[in-house]
């Protein structure tokens, strides 16, 4: 399984939330979950299974296939929340 | 043995390397498996030469353009776009720069841990372009090298603490919250931004009441938001300087129309690599940087990259785009009028800084802080560069530049010290600032100390 984040130049923000869910998937125990960041123009669907957007790139997000949109990229609570759900969904 | 110290020094000269070996260091910091650390070197190593490689491409579709542009106006025409002056500055000043982000970052955790000013500034990318600017001016001075190293990641560990903090109080009022810091090279513009805001508008009116349509969002692609508009810029221009110059001249019979998009499409090919390039170089050296900096700094702030406030405002976003890019064309017109080197407003620094600036206008000032927030931002960021690249050496005639306000600041007045007073000036300068900080500090204990008693 492989975990995406996305954002518009593909440096910082989508860097953050990399790393963030990194710290997550480590406190789940979970750290052969790979992750990775894009910018919007080189991200594509075979890249990752699900793709981490912020709730502004939510419409020029959609052709990645499974997308998770983020109300707020820097609450670490929702991204938790939301990282779990994939995990537990999968497993 | 002279020629293992030979060796030594070329190892340490070759940036590529330099940079590999500054990640093994975080890599082994952070007591990475070997497999981890060997992996980390070698893409941070092959992410330099992609970087320089972007940067050749790029210089080929500046160096047509330029003459283009002289030839059709009879005036020097700049685009300013930091990816492509910084690949061309590390082609040759790239073991200062890698080694003066390293002793950027580390005085960034230093003078968080000793001042009241707890940013950690985690946008890798802002860092490594700042360092770069950093080398760029001091090399003029006549520096030696160890001076150059500390006190340029002085200027920059110095930079990356006080512009999240000068933005502070109005990201504050965005995000309703102390936990977070903006850590973008527009930081100065976004807090004139919401300074302006505060004066002229009223926030009760925010961007976010009105209906606005999104269509513009495919804009934050950047490859997409580069070639339009260089496409159109390089297309005008080649119009300008006509199909007889430019097929005798430049594309070697190809139709001017034609070569005009073709070049327009290769810088947007030149930045693309470009910024493949710094992803392969940052994707190791700021989780250690992040990793040291959370167990040496308690409360420590992060300082994080512009589009963290996006989510905030999506109205302000478009509204601070398009009247930061209006500012730029206005701020066009007068350049052209008075005859000035002419700067070209990108999309990317207009769109990036020209959001945020907006984001911070609408918090402030609601709709009308939103449009004048990041107008005069437009404005700020146009006219900026001509006062930057003087001070900038031979770098100041390359065709690109640096965009963001943070570089004019930090640039400006490096690079006047420099001119100026030369080398003692600028050491004074940056020691100046760090003694304010301090001084800010000691005040503030001061302050709690007498509240509390």
């Amino acid at each position: 399984m492989k975990i995406a984040a996305v954002c518009g130049s593909g440096l910082g923000s989508s860097f953050m939330i990399e790393m963030n869910i990194q710290t997550i998937l480590k406190e789940l125990g979970r750290e052969d979950i790979e992750v990775a960041h894009y910018d919007l123009g080189s991200a594509s669907p075979e890249l990752a299974d699900v793709f981490f957007v912020g709730q502004d790139l939510a419409d020029s997000a959609y052709h990645l296939g499974r997308v998770v949109v983020l109300k707020s990229i820097i609450d670490l609570d929702e991204l938790g929340e939301k990282v779990r759900g994939i995990v537990t969904e999968e497993s | 043995m002279n020629s293992f110290l030979n060796l030594l020094i070329n190892i340490a000269s070759t940036p590529a390397i330099l940079v590999a070996l500054i990640a093994v260091l975080g890599l082994g910091l952070q007591r990475k498996p070997i497999a981890d650390v060997v992996r980390g070197g070698i893409k941070t190593f092959v992410g330099f030469l992609v970087v320089t490689s972007g940067a050749g491409v790029i210089e080929n579709s500046l160096t047509p353009f330029s003459e283009m542009f002289k030839v059709a106006f009879n005036m020097h025409g700049v685009v300013p776009n930091n990816e492509a002056i910084v690949a061309v500055a590390l082609t040759k000043f790239g073991t200062y720069t890698a080694l003066i982000m390293l002793a950027g970052m580390a005085f960034n955790i230093l003078i968080a841990r000793v001042t009241r000013f707890k940013y950690i500034y985690l946008t890798g990318h802002a860092t490594l372009y700042m360092s770069c600017m950093t080398a760029v001016i001091l090399s003029t001075t006549g520096m030696s090298s160890v001076e150059m190293v500390l006190f340029g990641g002085l200027a920059v560990g110095l930079a990356n603490t006080i512009f999240p903090a000068l933005a502070q109080p109005y990201t504050k009022q965005i995000t309703q919250s102390d936990s977070v810091a903006l850590g973008h090279t527009g930081d100065l513009g976004y807090a004139l931004s919401g300074l302006v805001g505060k004066y002229f508008g009223n926030k009760e009116k925010s961007t976010e009441d009105i209906d606005f349509p999104k269509s513009l969002a495919f804009l934050r692609d950047s490859t997409v938001s580069i070639t339009l508009t260089m496409g159109i810029v390089y297309v005008i221009v080649a119009f300008f300087a006509g199909n007889h110059y430019i097929t005798k001249n430049l594309s070697e019979g190809t139709n001017y129309m034609v070569y005009a998009v073709q070049q327009a499409g290769i810088f947007a090919a030149g930045v693309f690599i470009i910024l493949a390039g710094v992803r392969l170089i940052l994707a190791e050296i700021v989780p250690a940087f992040k990793g040291i900096s959370e167990r040496l700094v308690p409360n420590a702030i992060p300082a994080l990259d512009c589009p963290i406030v996006f989510p905030y405002a999506p109205n302000a976003v478009l509204i601070g785009f398009l009247s930061s890019f209006v500012g730029g064309l206005i701020s066009l017109v007068v350049m052209i009028a008075t005859g000035m080197t002419v700067i070209i407003p990108g999309v990317v620094p207009h769109f990036f800084c020209g959001a945020t600036a907006g984001v911070y206008g609408n918090a402030t000032g609601g709709v009308k802080g939103a449009v004048f927030g990041s107008f005069i931002q437009g404005i700020v960021i146009s006219f900026m560069p001509i006062l930057l690249m003087p001070v900038l050496g031979d770098l100041g005639f390359e065709g690109s530049t640096f965009s963001d306000t943070d570089y004019g600041a930090v640039g400006i007045f490096l690079g006047n010290l420099a001119h100026s007073f030369g080398r003692i000036a600028v050491i004074v300068g940056i020691v100046a600032v760090l003694i304010l900080l301090l001084v800010l500090t000691a005040l503030k204990k001061a302050q709690a100390s007498s509240i509390s008693e």
